[in-house]
């Protein structure tokens, strides 16, 4: 079952370029392996952009006062990191990239329910990324709103916010194409005997996931249409003069913004657990508790989004609710995060490169929703609000978590669909790197934020130097890092020793067929007879 | 193993009507958002709201009422049509129903003329000197009725496309799950006008 390739190496669906030449091959090729690079190399290079822009901006708070760019730079560039990083990157990342790749395997299937759709929703998000792009040369130029679009500024800046809507929009209608497909394809196109509870966890996450893609992406669908409604043709319902009210933008804002971090942390988590059993040789502890954490997780992170708005103006009331509603989500986190170590617990553990990232997934993740009760507590959040500590937070769940759960895929996934393996030392030492330029970038930053800076801002107090600066040094760790990461894996696909079939001994169907997978995964239609983490009788 | 293999398979309608429905839900949502401003503003101006409604012409609103009821009615008799085998007469439903649509948008245009041209729309001088609450009625009315409207106009365009399938064949008897898809779409913009109409013409 488990002949490993030794000859030269299978092309599997490399080689399947449906009678299609050089680009065309990729951009109009309907297989979800093809479509999930796309995604890969797309996400992949916004991500650059994104820690690009990132970089720049620690480099402006190097020192106090205007180092290297412009106020009104600063504001675009801060916009620009917000906008590209989470509707270009973070959102599509997992779920549209390894999604794409590995769900319709895992469950056994041989392409995903709507393959055209799913060729369209990757054109859709091409083409709002475009727009974004285009949007910062054109029309007054880059906008400077900060990615949450905030009336009345957003309405009265003269930047060109108007198109960066529309690409939001349009990245909106990809994303909720994407869920549709995968929940169709989840639900429709199981092999024989993959049933609800064999389903391997990371397609579980998935799940979860599109189910809040679907119904919350509409809602930031109607709210930018207002936003631009309002620039386009002034209609005025967020503009007290006009008996407006600008709070209902933020309510309808966070009404997907909120559930949008769960869009991004959710199939995060997915590769966690799909990873720590592998590398325990151990079947996952609580698969069942994991698996309906990501539907509570999914359900109770769609009620909570007023916490953003605790100094907003709203009432008490709605403060409090908001409060409790949001320490709920706290409780499906943990038992993530209590099985995922419960799995580890006397297990025979192998540390390769994506248990590694997994490991730091867990220790950042786990600050990152331990300061996110700080901020759930209507109190403590007045006193932090709109601080560095904020960003702090937010950067330890999102790179923290799913910046993390992205590379540590790379390293558990790529293998199977390039067939080859890079250099396990050299990702050692750049795991090593990226994890320690993480903690002393953002934990500086929580610290400076408690210490009172505000975010967002061009300038700071001189006492607020030290922290800063050592934030900026961190932020050069954490480049050097992601440098040797990208460079080690990237040699090792293209040039690396064959990986064979399963190099890690997983258990769950993507490990039964050959690396690179064929056109349609399998040679044979799989017949699933045990559970995604069953070792004994999964990998002989 | 080339990309032939994929048309052995057979269709799955079951998937296909769970995809559509997904989709449903989405629209729901996206007018969801103006629903919620709607119940916000209206518990904030109830006056403004019902003097705004007031201005607002009943005959057109229940005339756009029938004209949308009974389309829906077509295309559901046009899929039964389809699945007894009586193809043409099942297009000629179809037919209908699209130039219902048309028939809603003709409505409309004039009805948004006859306001325009009292000076009543977004940004509007007029608009601006009457009281928050009846430029938030109006306001909220015109970007609820233009994204429906928008609703209806896609969806005479895939009324067409699908009129198009059936004369070449392609939807017919034995495979009709694109009309199927086609008349939920219809319906629901049906359905969502049949709450926007008590809650902006028939308002007290």
């Amino acid at each position: 079952m488990n002949q490993t390739t030794s000859s030269p190496l299978q092309r599997g669906f490399w080689e399947a370029t449906g009678g299609r030449r050089g680009i065309g091959a990729w951009i109009f090729s309907t297989d979800h392996k093809r479509i999930g690079l796309l995604y890969f190399y797309s996400t992949l290079l916004f991500f650059c952009v994104g820690a690009l822009l990132g970089l720049a901006l620690r480099l402006e708070l190097f020192s106090p006062g205007a180092d290297f760019f412009t106020p009104q730079q600063y504001n675009a560039l801060f916009t620009l990191h917000g906008v590209v990083m989470i509707f270009l990157f973070i959102i599509p990342g997992i779920p549209a990239a390894f999604g794409n790749l590995v769900m319709p395997i895992q469950i056994g299937a041989e392409d995903v329910a709507f393959p055209r759709l799913n060729l369209l929703s990757w054109w859709l998000y091409a083409i709002g990324a475009i727009l974004a792009l285009t949007s910062l040369f054109t029309a007054g130029g880059a906008p400077d709103t900060g990615w949450t679009f905030y009336v009345p500024f957003s309405v009265r800046t003269t930047t060109n916010v108007s198109l960066a809507t529309v690409a939001v929009f349009i990245i909106g209608f990809s994303g909720i194409l994407t869920g549709l497909n995968f929940l169709v394809t989840i639900h429709r196109m199981r092999a024989p005997g993959m049933t609800w509870w064999r389903i391997p966890l990371f397609t579980w996450s998935l799940y979860a996931t599109a189910w809040v893609q679907v119904l919350a992406t509409p809602v930031l669908g109607i709210t930018v249409l207002l936003i631009f409604a309002e620039r386009i043709v002034g209609s005025g319902l967020f503009d007290p003069t006009r008996g407006g009210d600008p709070i209902m933008y933020q309510h309808l804002f966070w009404i997907y913004s909120h559930p949008a971090v769960y869009i991004m942390i959710l199939p995060g988590m997915g590769v966690i657990t799909d990873i720590i059993p592998v590398f325990a040789r151990k079947p996952v502890f609580g698969y069942k508790a994991i698996a309906i954490s990501s539907l509570a997780i999914a359900g109770a992170g769609s009620v909570v989004w007023a916490h953003h708005m605790t100094t907003s103006g709203m009432s008490d009331t709605a403060v409090l609710v908001f409060s409790l509603l949001t320490f709920l989500v706290a409780i499906p986190s943990a038992v993530k995060v209590f099985n995922w170590v419960a799995t580890l617990y006397k297990g025979s553990i192998s540390l390769d490169p994506p248990l590694l990232f997994a490991l730091s997934f867990i220790f950042l993740f786990s600050i990152g929703g331990l300061t996110g009760l700080v901020l759930g507590a209507a109190a403590t959040d007045v006193h932090v609000h709109d601080t560095y500590f904020v960003v702090g937070h937010f950067h330890f769940v999102m790179f923290g978590g799913t910046g993390f759960a992205y590379i540590a895929a790379m390293h558990y996934w790529l293998p199977k669909i390039y067939g080859r393996m890079y250099n396990r030392k050299a990702a050692v030492w750049g795991w090593a790197l990226m994890t320690f330029g993480f903690i002393v970038l953002y934990m500086s930053m929580m610290i400076v934020g408690m210490e009172g800076m505000p975010r967002r801002y061009y300038d700071y107090l001189p006492k607020f130097t030290f922290w800063n600066q050592l934030s900026t040094i961190g932020s050069w760790i954490l480049a050097c890092g992601l440098i040797v990461i990208f460079v080690n894996i990237f040699r090792g696909l293209f040039r690396g020793k064959p990986a064979g079939d399963n190099p890690w001994g997983g258990a769950s169907l993507e490990w039964q067929t050959s690396s690179p997978p064929p056109l349609e995964n399998f040679d044979y239609e799989p017949e699933v007879t045990h559970g995604p983490y069953d070792f004994k009788r999964g990998c002989p | 193993m080339s990309e032939t293999t994929h048309a052995e398979h057979p269709k799955d309608y079951s998937g296909a009507k769970l995809g559509m429905w997904l989709f449903l839900f989405t629209e729901v949502l996206l007018f969801g958002g103006l629903f919620i401003l709607y119940a916000v503003y209206l518990q904030r101006y109830p006056e403004g709201f019902k003097l705004g409604g007031d201005q607002l012409n009943v005959w057109f609103g229940g005339g756009n009422t029938l004209v949308l009821l009974t389309s829906s009615l077509s295309v559901a008799m046009a899929i039964t049509a389809l699945q007894r085998g009586r193809v043409r007469q099942a297009a000629n439903l179809v037919g209908v129903t699209v130039i219902m649509a048309l028939w809603f948008l003709v409505n409309k245009f004039f009805e948004w003329s006859a306001k325009i041209h009292h000076g009543i729309y977004p940004s509007s001088g007029h608009l601006k000197e009457m009281p928050g609450g009846e430029q938030v009625f109006f306001n909220i009315y015109y970007l609820t009725t233009g994204l429906h409207g928008i609703h209806v106009l896609v969806g005479m365009f895939v009324m067409t496309w699908v009129l198009i399938l059936i004369r070449k064949g392609k939807v017919n008897p034995d495979d009709y799950v694109t009309l199927e898809n086609a008349g939920l779409y219809w319906h629901l913009v049906d359905l969502i006008w049949i709450f926007i109409f008590p809650l902006y013409y028939l308002i007290l």
